[in-house]
């Protein structure tokens, strides 16, 4: 059925129909509505969700650690200062292997405060275990974070993982949703298969420790299969996203090429921006210009030999940046990607970074175009003149 | 996307209804079978302060998330902000159209904004006093942005805000039957056709 939805509106409805046990939460902006609007489908009674009212987000983490550690379904969604004061409880939702699904509206961190979008909330929880989905749009939020509760619980993976939507680009704007039935997507995400259950433990007087302290003897051992459990998820995320292609028409892997064939420079974009500039893509297509881009949709796992293989040949690439690591270098993709084809033995793309739209500064097709013909002449020269440029700033 | 995509931006104060009036377009258009968009800007809200919110809509999926700022259409819905915003901005004078809320001719606006092209006004306040009963110019104001572009047909937004205003309002029929007749009144009076 086609609706019109705002990205919030979405992320509560597939939240509703996913129909979790717990979902614990604090508001923020822009995240605000999708618990909101949750929190009335409990009032209403039709989910059978236990609503925690919490008093900060480390909290709301911390009660879907106890849920999930309890063996249910837990969820929350979030932005920004909400997911950094997070940060602590993050890590051990990851380490205590619990498929906690978050739905993450990506919004700038503070200073100065800013409540629009870029990626520096999710990005800086990039090493804490969770697996991350960006969205290009509303239907693409929707679809991902029904599909995160598959990754999560897969019992090869068992990790956490967050979908985001671009703040205020997709979480108040009301784009056409189809959505599914509320069958399709309970049949869909199935029973959560069996896990370690605190109260199971307590009823069958099998007691177990969750969290306990792990020194030098078994620490390494049980991070060893976190791990593997990332590594695990490169394998489960395109088969469920394959499955969920076969069965609802809209198949999703990694990444998205588009018009990347025989295109001579390449643009890799996270999130909103993709779409922006697809259209960009057709116009200098159009004009007999080789370009094309890479949506990257999985940032963890990262898909690192994928990636390889599919930028492998190409002239130049562009990697857009929406957040800015501060590392005196790039922005954090760029380090990524340059790891991901350090290794090929031949046609190793030249690349540039490129930080945009921070704090959500609009980023224009003009702006896209401009990266474009930038990333152009890098392919036709064969060498670059800069590995960083900031595009959209005033300085 | 090789098809235009039709885009529209509101003016409004806060706490007139532009960001609803850009909602309530987006789902009718998407009831005739369209691929709509529709946002605001936020920055910091308050009642009276100017805010603008947005529509795209198009016969394709809509791809683009970058801001609007050459819309076919600008509506505004409080004529006191031309003092305070241009609200022209953007708009082509060969082939935009400016729709406002106000009493005054179409001359009379053309003139105060130093504008050549194509306005519309319709005082969808005063339709909205007599109609709802409120000064709540947004609904009135879809009625002259169909009546001016064409885009849709007034049936079938009608059609779609009666299903819409239902939902929301079922318990007080008053209210639906009033923006109702605002939005065929302001179909009707709009001037400059």
């Amino acid at each position: 059925m086609k609706l019109a939805r705002t990205g919030n509106e979405a992320f509560a409805e597939a939240m509703r129909q996913i129909n979790p046990d717990v979902v614990a939460a604090y508001p923020i902006t822009p995240a605000t509505e999708i618990v909101q609007i949750f929190s009335q489908f409990v009032a209403d009674g039709i989910v059978k969700t236990e609503f925690v009212l919490v008093e900060s987000e480390h909290s709301a983490m911390s009660a879907c650690i106890g849920a999930s550690a309890a063996g249910v379904r837990a969820m929350t969604g979030t932005s920004s200062q909400g997911a950094a004061l997070m940060w602590e409880m993050l890590y051990i939702a990851a380490g205590l292997r619990l498929p906690i699904v978050m739905a993450l509206v990506n919004r700038a961190l503070s200073a100065p405060i800013n409540i629009h979008c870029d990626h520096s909330d999710s990005i800086g929880a990039r090493d804490s275990g969770w697996i991350q989905l960006f969205s290009e749009n509303v239907q693409e939020a929707y679809d991902n974070l029904i599909q995160a509760v598959r990754i999560a619980e897969h019992p090869s993976v068992k990790l956490p993982a967050m979908a985001t939507t671009d703040g205020f680009i997709l979480s108040h704007c009301l784009e056409t949703l189809e959505m599914l039935s509320d069958e399709d997507v309970q049949k869909f995400i199935g029973e959560a298969p069996e896990r370690p259950n605190l109260i199971k433990s307590l009823k069958e007087k099998k007691p177990i420790t969750i969290g306990a302290l792990d020194l030098q003897d078994y620490y390494f051992e049980h991070r060893r299969q976190a791990a593997e459990g990332m590594f695990n998820a490169k394998k489960v995320i395109p088969e469920i996203g394959k499955e969920f292609g076969k069965t609802f028409g809209r198949e999703y892997g990694f990444f998205e090429e588009y018009k990347m064939d025989d295109a001579e420079a390449v643009a890799i974009i996270m999130g909103s921006t993709v779409g922006t500039a697809k259209d960009v893509v057709d116009v200098m297509r159009g004009e007999g210009k080789k370009v094309g881009l890479l949506k990257l949709r999985v940032y963890r796992p990262f898909p690192a030999n994928e990636l390889a293989a599919a930028l492998k040949g190409k002239k130049a690439v562009g990697i857009m940046d929406r957040a800015d690591g501060m590392s005196a270098f790039t922005g954090p993709v760029y380090p990524d990607i340059c790891a991901a084809l350090y290794d090929l033995p031949d046609g190793r793309p030249i690349l540039q970074d490129y930080i945009y739209g921070l704090g959500g500064r609009d980023v224009t097709k003009e702006d896209i175009r401009y990266i474009f013909e930038e990333i152009l002449k890098t392919a036709k020269t064969g060498q670059k003149d800069y590995t960083l440029k900031y595009v959209g700033v005033r300085e | 996307m090789s098809e235009k995509v039709f885009e529209v931006r509101w003016h409004g104060r806060g706490g007139q209804g532009a960001k609803t009036a850009a909602l309530l377009f987006g789902e009718a258009a998407l009831s005739t079978g369209k691929y709509i968009q529709a946002f605001p800007e936020y920055g910091p809200e308050r009642m009276g302060a100017p805010v603008q919110s947005f529509n795209r809509i198009s016969n394709q999926p809509i791809r683009n998330h970058s801001g609007i700022e050459n819309p076919d259409v600008v509506l505004v819905l409080d004529v006191t902000l031309v003092r305070q915003v241009d609200v022209t901005k953007g708009l082509d004078p060969e082939k935009g159209v400016l729709i406002v809320n106000t009493p005054l001719e179409t001359e009379d606006i053309r003139k105060k904004l130093n504008y050549k092209g194509k306005v519309y006004t319709v005082d969808a306040s005063h339709i909205s006093k007599e109609t709802i009963g409120r000064d709540i110019p947004n609904t009135p104001m879809i009625g002259a942005l169909i009546k001016a572009t064409g885009i849709m047909k007034i049936d079938e937004l009608i059609e779609d805000t009666k299903k819409k205003l239902e939902a929301k309002f079922r318990n007080r029929p008053e209210i639906i039957e009033g923006n109702l007749n605002a939005i065929k009144r302001a179909y009707k009076e709009v001037k400059g056709v």
